[in-house]
């Protein structure tokens, strides 16, 4: 994986000290908060509901053991003994002191972290696929063009002021793991007709108030633009996007209004203005950036069978691990997802742990998913029962990913500012409900998602079955949405109709999996009986 | 009712108005009325309080003051999902106080 050379450490450390300076003016009085507000934010430090909030950026989702290890160092010496992954691969900490922030951010930069450009309207962490690099069905790694993309990114003059925020998304699969399509640019590796490399551009998606999918703005950039072209992209947007109503900055607004075909015509235009202005980054650094990416030093001969006589190991690997490009190895999910526990939360010693198996098993490295899990991309078949026993030893063996009990959800009213209802009671009580009733292994793939507040942290729009907390005269109430795919059928969710109260949506997220089990035909998951029936037999069931 | 709340500038802490200083316990918060402005530009000026502002208070079943909308509820009281990081960590109905 990247490694920081001298000019990013310098550029890390320099912002830790400049911090260190603006904390200690604002405890002293110096800046009052109007002041400081912009200075923290851009350091990732927000104001939340209980405390200061500190996002820490993992790029492309990609750590190291001794990252994993300053982050659970972090969490236990700063924070409450704990740290929560997010739907943007990233770890927040929730109970932060501000005269701490900039000791955290200097043992971040030791570890070649930080926490710049995880706030505010200027392109934040980008993020991939965790499977990157790993997986069977990739035509290349992305992660040395997320890597350069990162680096073009980070302190960009011209994109630091923003209409609004700008995440990017790349990936190198036909299958979409990283909701591609729903990022301001989801960038997909592809190859054209005479076999080169290079990208295709999906601009203009999003979730938040005003959901959309991404449509496709070029199909071919070749892989020596990549940066010119998104200079471009960036360029017509920072132009004119809208600056007068932040609920109609995004990018997706501009794309939208102005028409797809009309927003392409303008890149281009930029485009070929960029080509002749030679911005694009030299070969020999994406070459150097790449030598970051070789692959780890598989065993050629690693046997590539397993003994699934254990019942419980067998369905782990069913559904916790995913097919590898090297014979003999998988990748593995960590599932956060215990029954009852709290998404994408990860205690100190949990985190220490799979830091310690990361080393032990994987090449030295873990990915954290937007799905709010944590991944062994490299794990030898061999090693497979060891890693599932010491992962079961310590409440981490959850078989369950990508069924109803992986449930991604926000942290809510619990936690945010910003929320209007609490999303994890009821992913909490969802998952203890379906693990009773036994009824998640029928269910199959069931991709359950919540947010507590229209901003759709949670993902709802792109759950098969999504949730929304929204507030109804001072009372939490939950729409239930339906339909919503984040992959390759990317689609957005629809409302079923009036919401429920809290113990009212768990019961009508049971009835609507009632009937796709009662209507499912072989082969089907939710999302397809959902297509192929519609809304109306769901609509039926959950309100008569 | 209105009460006083904002945070404590060094551990981002809730805090709230109880008449002659700051409380982490919102039962110690009193009625401002048309106070709260002045109130809230003199305690942050003198650096005791950050972004402080009034919200809705009412007064419960008990006699203790309660805010009026769950959000800040919750910010008194603390996440209802890890009780053990709630200002009434041995108090199993904690939680119910907020709802």
């Amino acid at each position: 994986m990247y490694r920081y050379d001298q000019y990013d450490q310098a550029m890390v450390d320099t912002r830790v000290a400049e911090f260190r300076d603006q904390t200690k003016r604002r405890l002293e009085g110096k800046l009052s908060e109007d002041q400081f507000k912009p200075l923290r934010l851009q350091n990732g430090l927000y104001l939340q509901l209980h405390a200061y909030m500190l996002r820490v950026a993992v790029p492309y989702g990609t750590l190291n053991a001794a990252q994993m290890h300053a982050l659970a160092d972090i969490a236990e010496k700063y924070d409450r003994g704990y740290g929560h992954f997010t739907t943007r691969q990233n770890i927040q900490y929730n109970w932060i002191k501000l005269a701490d922030a900039p000791d955290i951010l200097a043992d971040l930069a030791k570890v070649e972290m930080h926490a710049i450009q995880t706030s505010g309207n200027c392109i934040r962490n980008i993020s991939s696929d965790q499977y990157a690099g790993a997986a069977a069905d990739e035509l290349i790694d992305p992660r040395p063009y997320a890597e350069l993309l990162r680096q073009w990114s980070s302190f960009h003059p011209e994109f630091l002021a923003l209409p609004r925020k700008f995440k990017i998304c790349v990936i190198a699969s036909e299958t979409d793991r990283a909701a591609m399509k729903l990022h301001d640019i989801g960038i997909r590796m592809v190859r054209n007709d005479a076999g080169e490399i290079g990208c295709a551009f999906y601009v203009g998606g999003g979730m938040g108030r005003t959901p959309m999918i991404a449509p496709l703005i070029r199909d071919f950039v070749p892989l020596e633009q990549l940066i010119t072209y998104s200079e471009a992209c960036l360029r017509v947007y920072n132009r004119y996007g809208r600056r007068d109503n932040k609920y109609k900055a995004r990018i997706k607004i501009l794309v939208h209004e102005l028409g797809a075909d009309e927003y392409a015509r303008q890149v281009e235009e930029e485009f070929q203005h960029l080509l002749g202005q030679g911005i694009e980054p030299p070969i020999a650094e994406l070459e150097r950036i790449k030598a970051y990416f070789q692959d780890p030093p598989f065993e050629a001969d690693a046997p590539d069978d397993l003994d699934l006589s254990d019942p419980a190991f067998a369905a782990w690997v069913k559904n916790n691990t995913h097919a590898h490009k090297q014979a003999g190895y998988v990748s593995a999910t960590i599932s956060l997802k215990p029954v009852g526990g709290i998404p994408g939360d990860a205690s100190v010693a949990q985190m220490h742990l799979m830091a310690e198996l990361a080393k032990e098993y994987s090449f030295d490295e873990c990915r954290v998913t937007h799905a709010q899990n944590i991944v062994l991309p490299h794990v030898k078949k061999a090693d497979l029962f060891a890693l599932w026993q010491k992962l079961e030893e310590s409440g981490l063996g959850s078989p369950n990913l990508d069924t109803i009990e992986d449930i991604i959800a926000c942290p809510g009213l619990d936690y945010c500012s910003l929320a209007n209802a609490r999303s994890i009671p009821v992913a909490q009580k969802i998952s203890e409900r379906f693990a009773a009733s036994g009824k998640s292994s029928a269910l199959g793939e069931l991709k359950l998602k919540i947010s507590g507040c229209i901003n759709a942290c949670g993902h709802h729009h792109a759950g098969h079955i999504g949730i929304l907390g929204v507030d109804r005269k001072g009372k939490e109430n939950y729409q239930l949405l339906l339909g919503g795919s984040e992959g390759a059928d990317t689609s957005l969710g629809k409302i079923t109709g009036p919401g429920f109260d809290e113990d009212g949506i768990v019961q009508a997220v049971e009835t609507a999996a009632d009937v796709y089990l009662r209507e499912k035909q072989e082969g089907e998951r939710f999302l397809d009986t959902y297509r192929r029936i519609g809304m109306e037999p769901f609509k039926e069931a959950l309100y008569g | 009712m209105k009460i006083l709340t904002g945070n404590d500038l060094k551990t981002g802490a809730v805090t709230w108005w109880d008449g002659t200083g700051w409380s982490l316990h919102v039962e110690d918060a009193v009625d401002v009325g048309e106070e709260a402005s002045a109130i809230a530009a003199r305690e942050e000026a003198a650096r005791r309080v950050n972004v402080p502002y009034a919200i809705d208070g009412t007064v419960d079943a008990d006699g203790k003051i309660r805010p009026a909308h769950i959000k800040d509820r919750i910010r008194a009281l603390g996440p209802t999902v890890r009780p053990d990081l709630t200002l009434k960590p041995a108090d199993p109905e904690a939680g119910n106080w907020v709802i």
